[in-house]
């Protein structure tokens, strides 16, 4: 069928499930918002800033496991996707973002509005496209959708100039998608299961070491069968929570520099570590000569660039984890709980986590034990990047993959808003719970608007402590109380702001004020709350290891 | 790690390796290596590009440094890129390997019987020849083409172009032959 490159590109999305596009026109754009325009089997999301429709995108991947699309236009509208391509990269989400881009007869000479985005983000994007000709844009976003998703999945970018975008294209549907130089389906080396099933049995005290590239594969059954099967408990890092129901006894919760005491002793003194869809993050080893020294590694990652690139593994397994998983589970014996398990169970006992009972001043990790009183993990908790993110990965007990939403790699403020705005519209039947500091929410406030407009119930409860708290902990701890640049206490009345919105608006001062406002808040369903909690300033995120430490300098509790 | 024995502090000793990157001929691909080796620290010692015989795919030879997890990386690192087609190292397999170079070298005509000389025993070729200077064209091994700079340069060498390494393995065994095995 004849038609122009905009339409044929709006077709081939659809054509590929695609099914709501996040973004903001421009001038290059025009042919391809007019392709939306009359369009009743695509949704279009107006954003108010391009990073916002970028981290819409990606939280609509996260939360559904298909990809997110966004849309901006070239120059500043391409370079403001930046900041969420980035994110997207770092923690491996399927995101495909359209750029417009200046006729092609300019391109290279500095026209209005020219940026070189496929060059800007060639080290942040699995891959990207710049479309020469119109006749290949079919084909492309085929290509980019499958790109994107399969293997270990990425951002990919498709810049299409305003040319293209109008020339005339025989649109035929592409239903095979063929790249030479891309196999994503790796074979699994079956002796190198029957080395790691070896390893297991030989072991006397392993654990598993989960991360989000086992909520990426949709293994949590598996995980869960070869946890249950082997009594072999789990740590997960801040993007494997959910991949097994932190409310089972099996789960020991997040490690790392802000994980539990006993996910972090169990690693330190385990002597085979089984890392499934984990990378080794430094957040996650620390000073990387200590990391679990005593320990053999099974390294099970798709992607087998992974391998070896931090930590060397003694078997590595490189496929898809749920086929790892699968194979592991039949082939390996049944083992029961040892003295390794009571060993962790005692450091459980010995270092609990808890939230004080005892303040009538209000907490930030109390206010999110509450919530997950209130909703035991059924709700999609999205968070921001800070303090609050680390309360809420230790405090908020996931219990299902796919409903923990955090920027863990490139720990992006203002990450929070749009990837609620993007899970609540690619699960309009969940809850969406978001909480956030009061820093990385005035980095994509505007958001607020989407959020009105598209009537999306999200609860945001604002951890407001009136300080870039995360910067203000370290300062504290490791600068002498040196506090600069962090007090961000002159900040709008957000009550106020959601009111001038259009969203609802509460503020929590005490303690027992947090149930009722929280209830309040869940029987909104017509439009966004914002929930003020205006919490004690100087609280610090325990347990921690400074940065690059050992286990050795961990700090357990707040001092007394 | 002395237990599991993977050696996490052991540092292992940089080395020259030779790899040969089989990518889809389109623009940008050069870019998109050269980018990768930039971003993760890989040092490029050299750098060879062209057509293969077949149009649609180009052929780099890169010489790199480091030891054998830094070439792993390379390896599979480069391999990740999607136009990347094949990544084939060459470290343990018997090579042919060439370089071509244009050296200007001063030439007073006093001391020209003494240079011609040297471009003999090299068998390499005075392609160019003024009232003050020749240009000696000269292939070989990289370890013969940084031997004749060395005995010109006491004449005054005033420009040298050097093309990198290209490599092939020695044998019947092809690097295309490699790609349909993979594909
Ligand atoms: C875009 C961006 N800028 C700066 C930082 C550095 N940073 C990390 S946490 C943090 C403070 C966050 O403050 P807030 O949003 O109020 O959350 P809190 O830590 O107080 O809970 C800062 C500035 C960052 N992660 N992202
Ligand atoms: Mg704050």
């Amino acid at each position: 069928m004849k038609m122009n490159g905009a339409n044929a590109l709006i077709q081939s999305l659809v054509d590929h499930g695609v099914e709501v596009i996040f973004g903001i026109p421009g001038g290059v754009m025009i042919p391809i918002y007019d392709a939306l325009y009359d369009r009743k089997d695509i949704r279009n999301i107006l954003m108010r800033h391009e990073q916002g429709a970028a981290h819409a995108a990606d939280g609509y991947a996260r939360a559904t496991g298909k990809v997110g699309v966004c849309f901006a236009t070239s120059g500043p509208g391409a370079t403001n996707l930046v900041t969420g391509i980035a994110t997207a990269q770092m923690d491996s989400i399927p995101i495909l973002a359209v750029t417009g881009q200046c006729r092609t007869t300019v391109i290279g000479k500095d026209a209005f509005q020219e940026a070189d985005i496929t060059g800007i983000t060639m080290p942040i994007t699995k891959h990207n496209y710049l479309i020469k000709n119109p006749a290949d844009i079919p084909r492309v976003i085929a290509e980019a959708l499958y790109i994107a998703r399969t293997g270990r999945p990425g951002p990919v970018l498709v810049d299409v100039p305003m040319d293209m975008s109008l020339a005339e294209v025989d649109y035929e549907p592409i239903r095979e998608v063929k790249i030479r130089s891309y196999s994503p389906e790796v074979e699994i080396d079956d002796s190198a299961i029957d080395k790691a099933v070896e390893l297991i049995e030989r072991s006397e005290r392993p654990v598993l070491y989960v991360g989000g590239g086992v909520i990426t594969s949709g293994a949590s059954q598996e995980l869960l069968a070869l946890s249950e099967k082997t009594h072999i408990l789990v740590a997960t890092t801040l993007l494997g929570k959910g991949a097994i129901p932190e409310t089972h006894p099996h789960s020991l919760g997040m490690l790392g520099m802000h994980g539990t005491a006993y996910a972090n002793h169990a690693v330190h003194n385990c002597d085979l570590l089984i890392a499934v869809g984990a990378r080794f993050d430094d957040r996650v080893t620390g000073k990387l000569a200590a990391f679990a020294k005593k320990a053999k590694v099974i390294h099970i990652d798709i992607d087998p660039a992974e391998i070896g690139k931090t930590v060397p593994a003694d078997v590595a397994i490189v496929g898809d984890c749920k086929e790892v998983l699968k194979r592991l589970v039949e082939r390996v014996k049944p083992r029961q709980e040892t003295d390794w398990n009571k060993q962790i169970m005692k450091w459980r006992n010995e270092y609990p986590l808890v939230c004080p009972t005892d303040e009538d001043k209000l907490l930030p990790q109390c206010v999110i034990a509450k919530i997950w009183e209130m909703t035991r993990g059924e709700v999609i908790v999205v968070t921001d990047v800070g303090q609050h993110q680390m309360f809420a990965a230790l405090h908020y007990k996931v219990t299902k993959p796919r409903h923990f939403l955090s920027s863990g790699g490139l720990g992006t403020m203002g990450f929070g808003l749009p990837a609620a705005i993007g899970a609540q519209v690619g699960c309009p039947d969940k809850t969406v719970v978001l909480i956030c500091g009061d820093g990385g929410f005035q980095m994509t406030i505007q958001e607020l608007a989407p959020a009105v407009e598209h009537k999306l119930p999200i609860k945001i409860c604002l951890i407001n402590n009136r300080y870039l708290g995360m910067v203000r902990q370290w300062q504290e701890l490791f600068w002498n109380g040196r506090y600069s640049g962090v007090d961000i206490s002159v900040q709008p009345d957000f009550v106020k702001l959601a009111d001038a919105y259009g969203a609802a608006g509460f503020r929590v001062e005490q303690p027992s004020e947090v149930e009722p406002t929280f209830k309040k808040a869940m029987e909104i369903n017509d439009r966004p709350t914002i929930i003020d909690f205006v919490v004690h300033r100087e609280e610090n995120v325990f347990p921690m290891i400074p940065a690059g430490g050992t286990i050795e300098e961990m700090m357990v509790n707040r001092p007394k | 790690m002395s237990g599991g024995g993977n050696g996490r502090e052991v540092m292992q000793k940089p080395m020259q390796h030779t790899i040969t990157v089989l990518v889809e001929n389109k623009p940008g691909v050069l870019a998109r290596v050269a980018g990768l080796f930039a971003r993760r620290g890989f040092n490029i010692e050299s750098l060879a590009v062209s057509i293969t015989d077949d149009p649609t795919i180009s052929r780099m030879t890169i010489v790199v440094t480091g030891d054998d997890s830094t070439l792993q990386q390379i390896n599979k690192q480069t391999s990740k890129l999607i136009d990347v087609i094949k990544v084939i190292d060459y470290s343990g397999v018997p090579i042919v390997e060439r370089e071509l170079a244009m050296i200007k070298v001063k030439a007073e005509p006093s001391r020209r019987a003494e240079i011609m000389q040297i471009v003999d025993i090299f068998r390499a070729k005075i392609i160019d020849i003024s009232e003050t200077t020749f240009t000696i064209e000269v292939t070989g091994s990289v370890a013969k083409v940084d031997a004749i700079e060395r005995l010109l340069s006491p004449f005054g060498i005033t420009e040298v172009v050097r093309t990198g390494k290209i490599a092939m393995a020695r044998g019947e065994i092809t690097a295309m032959s490699q790609v349909n095995d993979n594909a």
